[in-house]
């Protein structure tokens, strides 16, 4: 358990130190959701219903920017071996990584939110809203790309193609996450349902994430 | 035990070149016939001679999951049992896998036209077999990433079972979000049971579709097998050993 948090802490301790992968995620959202009123045009009351959804595209491609330095900069200095021949099961650590990962660029956006519900006219309640179902699906998001950057790592090129693996298996997070902002933004729909499932989605990714970063770390880096 | 037999690549490709024109003029049979069949069978009161795109559209449909089956049976193939042709399996399969899942969308696409008036409607099952088919190009991309065919594998295989679970979880999700976006489906799958004089036809051409992947896919495990003879003798070639 020790080695477990030990591994979370000196994760946060580089991400802090090192390249502020967070703020750069926090920044690419901030970009995604100025360039939405560009595109849409000015318009107040179409910018306010889209927002939930803006919100959680945004925040979906920011927390994909960041994948790729998930276990690249392990790779390149060495830890990843180390990580391979430790004691602790690959797959504590890399549930380790995952949990570090999100708590250094997921929870940035979701504190970033409420701001950027500001851009959108959203109301302050319907962004805490957004925030609460970014809380709760984010973590799948980071679990499943970890799959996609733990295929990636392995291979030369692999940056480009992790966007590729990634984006058709969070269709579900996306679809859920927006459902469940939706129904707190228009009050019709079920917000329960929705926002259950997403916890369900988060929960199952903290086993498959980890077993398949695991198993694919393993049987690509001997 | 035949799959345990059948791991030695010399023995599969003389067992296969034995079994493959068999296969090939059983499926071309069962073609005929189920077209034959289709051609016959009567016109649906309410769509007319559309209905009879159902005869190619519902087995593509069905042969796009499948594939996906074979390709995750091939899959633990690959991780668990070490079979030495699982992974040739699971690579020969996925481009065949595609091809069905396009087919499957291009007369869905078809048959859409005339049936509600536009080529493409977000309905669930479309959207979710659209998405199956980026799965199939993002792993065949993933398959042409890494050069070493068998660390190829083991990457491809770990994407393979992960979709194999998040394929159930993508459908049902495009569900829920369809029945959220439309209050009235254009379209409704129960509208008409199936009358006998359809099954028929329908079921012929199903078993003449997944008889045509198991050829179709052999055939492709036989060249992949060749592919990397070839490569080996070229790069012990390039090594200056003789072959």
């Amino acid at each position: 358990m020790s080695a477990f948090l030990a591994l979370i802490q000196r994760d946060l301790r580089i991400s802090w130190r090192l390249g502020g992968g967070g703020l750069l995620g926090v920044l690419f959202f901030l970009s995604v959701v100025v360039l939405m009123p560009f595109a849409l045009g000015p318009d107040i009351p179409l910018l306010k219903r889209m927002g939930p959804a803006v919100l959680w595209l945004g925040a979906m491609l920011a927390s994909l920017l960041t994948l790729d330095r998930l276990f690249t900069a392990d790779l390149e200095d060495g830890s990843l071996d180390l990580l391979l021949m430790s004691p602790m099961p690959l797959e504590m650590s890399c549930l380790a990584k995952g949990l570090a990962h999100w708590f250094a660029t997921g929870l940035p956006l979701i504190v970033a939110t409420p701001v950027l519900g500001v851009l959108l006219n959203l109301e302050p309640e319907t962004s805490l809203f957004v925030a609460l179902t970014l809380l709760a699906g984010t973590p799948a998001l980071t679990f499943t790309g970890m799959i996609g950057a733990a295929l990636a790592v392995t291979m030369r090129r692999g940056g480009l193609l992790l966007p590729v693996l990634v984006l058709p298996l969070s269709i579900p997070v996306l679809i859920f996450g927006v459902a469940a902002s939706n129904a707190a933004v228009t009050e019709q729909g079920l917000f329960g349902a929705p926002f259950s499932i997403l916890c369900a989605l988060t929960l199952a990714g903290f086993i498959i994430g980890p077993l398949a970063a695991a198993a694919s770390l393993r049987q690509g880096l001997d | 035990m035949l799959f345990a037999r059948l791991a030695n690549p010399s023995r599969f490709l003389s067992f296969t070149a034995r079994i493959l024109p068999w296969l090939a003029v059983a499926t071309a049979v069962l073609m005929v016939l189920g077209l034959y069949l289709s051609w016959t069978a009567p016109d649906d009161y309410q769509q007319g001679a559309t209905v009879k795109i159902m005869f190619i559209h519902v087995p593509n449909a069905w042969l796009s999951m499948f594939v996906w089956m074979v390709m995750s049976v091939s899959a633990l193939g690959t991780l668990v049992w070490k079979h030495p042709l699982a992974d040739v399996a699971a690579k020969a399969a996925a481009p065949i896998g595609a091809s069905f899942t396009f087919l499957a969308l291009a007369t869905g696409s078809l048959w859409g036209r005339p049936m509600w008036g536009t080529y493409w409607q977000w309905d669930a099952r479309l959207t979710s077999v659209l998405i199956l088919f980026l799965m199939y190009l993002s792993l065949i991309a993933l398959w042409r990433a890494v050069e070493d065919p068998t660390r190829a594998a083991r990457a491809a295989a770990v994407l393979t079972l992960v979709g194999a679970i998040n394929i159930p979880i993508i459908k049902f999700s495009v569900e829920w979000w369809n029945t959220l976006h439309q209050g009235n489906s254009v379209f409704r799958m129960d509208g008409p049971t199936l009358d006998r004089a359809f099954l028929m036809p329908l079921f012929t051409m199903a078993i003449a579709f997944t008889l045509l992947f198991i050829t179709l896919h052999l055939a492709a495990m036989r060249n992949e097998i060749l592919r990397r003879r070839v490569r080996t003798l070229l790069l012990m070639q390039a090594g200056g050993r003789a072959p």
